[in-house]
């Protein structure tokens, strides 16, 4: 993150978030900060606890402990009137985007909601304006306004989806995986949609997704999720070229190789060989085999997994500390392998 | 090279209240002993129906036209009884989910042994012990506890672990991998793709690989054929197709694929428009309406799938997979193709 950003106040600051569902811990001691206009992005694997994490702040989901400040309000001990207008600022793009639409309602009618809710005053004509500039800024036809959701495709619904939360042009968007889904030659699509998006209405995102090759692209900041806890945070380029927890080595190491395009202008004669790299030459050992279920009390929770492990990994939960300026990570041995 | 699995003119469609929807069109292929075909598209382009007609899995209301031999066995037309001969014991598969796969209310070790005990005749004790050894060489932690536990109780890493292990519990010549990693993390989709890579090293199966996703076929198959809107677009040794592809589907699905290293992008790189909508057809190339080659005749003629020159002698140091055969020869449906 660049020195003048660190520098303004946060949009958001979560402080030791905790969500737990009965017995199982879901989220632990979550804590970071988000700035204004900041893309920050969220990668772990499944039922590491990012959705659940974004839930949280919009109160979707009930913390147990913690805070979510947002412009000075805490939003989880906040009354519902506060919430709602909150929510205005405060928007969401889910991974389903079919089942994310009201199947009964036409598009039209979806995307105006928001509006209906906190701008009453607009009559229906406005409205219909709004809505319709709304779905061409999204990159569909106004016409399309009275169609239902099962008429388009994922990748259109999907812009439904993205137009609805932003309509009200929100200070912070969070999107919970919103191109998983989505085949690949579509997803660029919605990235760059949301990129124009971003850019023009000056709008902080919260970027949920395991694709971390499509996180590498759109973030400021990365964060990492494992198991319920964030083990790392770091600006973009730290993170990819300097990656220090070992969990986030593993994860990186494990993407399959990407396959290069050869240069459009150039003669192919000049692009370099390319062999497909053995996935299992590249990943390393620590995660080449199931490790056998030992329930985690206490310690790190990567610790089975990990090459590093010492006896401290079993008894103490690392603490997220900076190890680098600006880079966090909760590893006992981050010192050593910074 | 001996073909196992000869597809040919296969199309497939799915009758609706209005009108059928054709998904597969005149698809034809083989597959030879050993190898490991990769099968790729998105959503809709067909691939996966092609190995449900072979299977004799498609859908009540779907049709299927053509010829699927399996071993000179004509399937298409084959009894379920027949089938149920092949199937699960010369010619298995592996379905993307394996939380919807395997069978609930069943133990895993009672679902590996039937196997044996339906195919074979096997008796339930020593099909049971092929079931421990099967976990074992599938890397499943504590095999012997594994047996009696339910499907629910493995983590979905563990449970296409089991699943692979079914598909090889009768030595199969040919297994059938049906996106078997996309519904997993991506390290245990790593985990995933080493145990097929061994599995390959250890067994004598052949393998087809169906994934709209380039990168995991990249890192196995030997061979890769693209499919679009229920058609064949290319098909290549694995190395040459990803060097240098000659449909432009196939180089802009490439150019798609986002990187972990490479230049940071201020935008991603994209494929305008959307593939057909299914059972729309078109009277020319699938493709052209979002293809920046196309031209005139693209729209009105549409281009046969042929043979295309190879590239030049020299530019292919790791292309030896297949070149020397005649399925590893070039082909592709496309009336401007990209030059080699």
């Amino acid at each position: 993150m660049n020195a003048a950003l660190s520098m303004t106040n946060p949009l958001l600051r979560v402080t030791g978030l905790q969500v737990e569902f009965g017995a199982h811990t879901a989220v632990s001691d979550a804590s970071f900060d988000l700035f204004p206009g900041e893309t920050l992005g969220l990668v772990g694997e499944s039922g590491s606890g990012k959705s659940t994490l974004a839930r949280a702040i919009l109160r979707l989901v009930r913390a147990t402990r913690g805070s979510v400040l947002w412009c000075g309000r805490d939003l989880l001990s906040c009354d519902g009137a506060a919430l709602r207008r909150a929510r205005r600022d405060l928007q969401i793009v889910f991974q389903d985007p079919l089942a994310s639409l009201n199947p009964r309602m036409t598009v039209g009618e979806t995307i105006a909601e928001p509006l209906r809710i906190f701008e009453p005053g607009l009559d229906s004509r406005a409205r219909r304006g709004r809505v319709g500039g709304m779905l061409e800024r999204v990159g569909l036809n106004a016409d399309m306004l009275d169609s239902y959701p099962h008429e388009f495709s994922g990748g259109q619904c999907q812009r439904i989806g993205i137009a609805r939360a932003m309509i009200m042009n929100p200070k912070l968007l969070i999107c919970d995986e919103p191109v998983s889904s989505l085949d690949v030659s579509i997803q660029g699509q919605i990235v760059n949609l949301l990129l124009d998006l971003q850019r023009d209405a000056g709008t902080a995102m919260l970027f949920i997704s395991h694709n971390l090759a499509v996180v590498r692209h759109l973030s400021h900041r990365i964060l990492v999720m494992y198991s319920g806890r964030l083990v790392e945070i770091a600006p973009r380029d730290a993170l990819f070229a300097a990656p220090i927890h070992p969990y986030t080595r593993t994860l990186l190491s494990a993407v399959p190789a990407p396959v290069p395009a050869p240069p459009a202008s150039l003669p192919p004669a000049s692009a370099p060989p390319l062999v497909p790299t053995p996935i299992s030459a590249r990943a390393p050992r620590s995660s080449a085999e199931p490790v056998a279920s030992v329930p985690t009390i206490g310690g790190c929770a990567f610790r089975d997994h990990c090459a590093h492990a010492v006896t401290v990994c079993s008894t103490t939960v690392p603490p997220l500390e900076e190890t680098v300026a600006g880079h966090w990570t909760a590893c006992h041995r981050a010192q050593e392998l910074r | 090279m001996q073909t196992l699995l000869s597809i040919e003119d296969l199309s497939v469609s799915f009758a609706r209240p209005n009108r059928n929807i054709s998904a597969v069109r005149q698809v034809s292929l083989a597959v030879t002993a050993r190898e490991c075909l990769g099968i790729v598209g998105e959503s809709g382009s067909g691939k996966t129906q092609v190995f449900m007609a072979a299977m004799g899995l498609l859908a009540a209301n779907a049709a299927a036209d053509g010829s699927v031999r399996f071993e000179s066995e004509e399937l298409l037309r084959a009894a379920s009884k027949e089938l149920n001969r092949i199937r699960g014991s010369k010619l298995t598969m592996v379905f993307q989910d394996p939380m919807t796969s395997l069978t609930p209310h069943l133990k895993i070790g009672t679902q590996l042994a039937e196997v044996l005990v339906c195919h074979r005749g096997t008796s339930w004790s020593e099909a049971r012990i092929a079931a421990r050894r099967m976990l074992e060489r599938v890397r499943v932690p504590e095999a012997q506890r594994r047996l009696s536990q339910y499907p629910h109780e493995l983590s979905g890493g563990l449970r296409q672990r089991v699943m692979i292990g079914m598909s090889l519990m009768c030595e199969p010549l040919l297994v059938i991998a049906d996106e078997p990693t996309t519904a997993l993390d991506v390290t245990v989709q790593a985990q995933i793709i080493a145990l097929l890579r061994a599995m390959r090293e250890e067994t004598n199966m052949a393998l087809v690989l169906i994934s709209h996703d380039l990168a995991v076929v990249a890192g196995l198959a030997d061979r890769i054929l693209v499919m679009y809107a229920g058609r064949i677009v290319e098909s290549a040794a694995a190395a040459e197709l990803l060097r240098h592809a000659r449909h432009p589907y196939t180089a802009e699905l490439l150019k798609c694929i986002p990187s972990l290293s490479g230049p940071l992008l201020e935008r991603l790189p994209t494929l305008s428009g959307q593939p057909p909508r299914p059972g729309e057809s078109l009277a020319g190339c699938a493709f052209a309406p979002r293809c920046p080659r196309a031209a005139e005749r693209c729209r009105v003629e549409r281009p046969l799938l042929e043979a295309a020159d190879t590239a030049p002698v020299g530019t292919a140091p790791g292309g030896e997979a297949g070149s020397g055969n005649a399925n590893g020869a070039r082909r592709v449906a496309c009336h401007f193709p990209l030059t080699p």
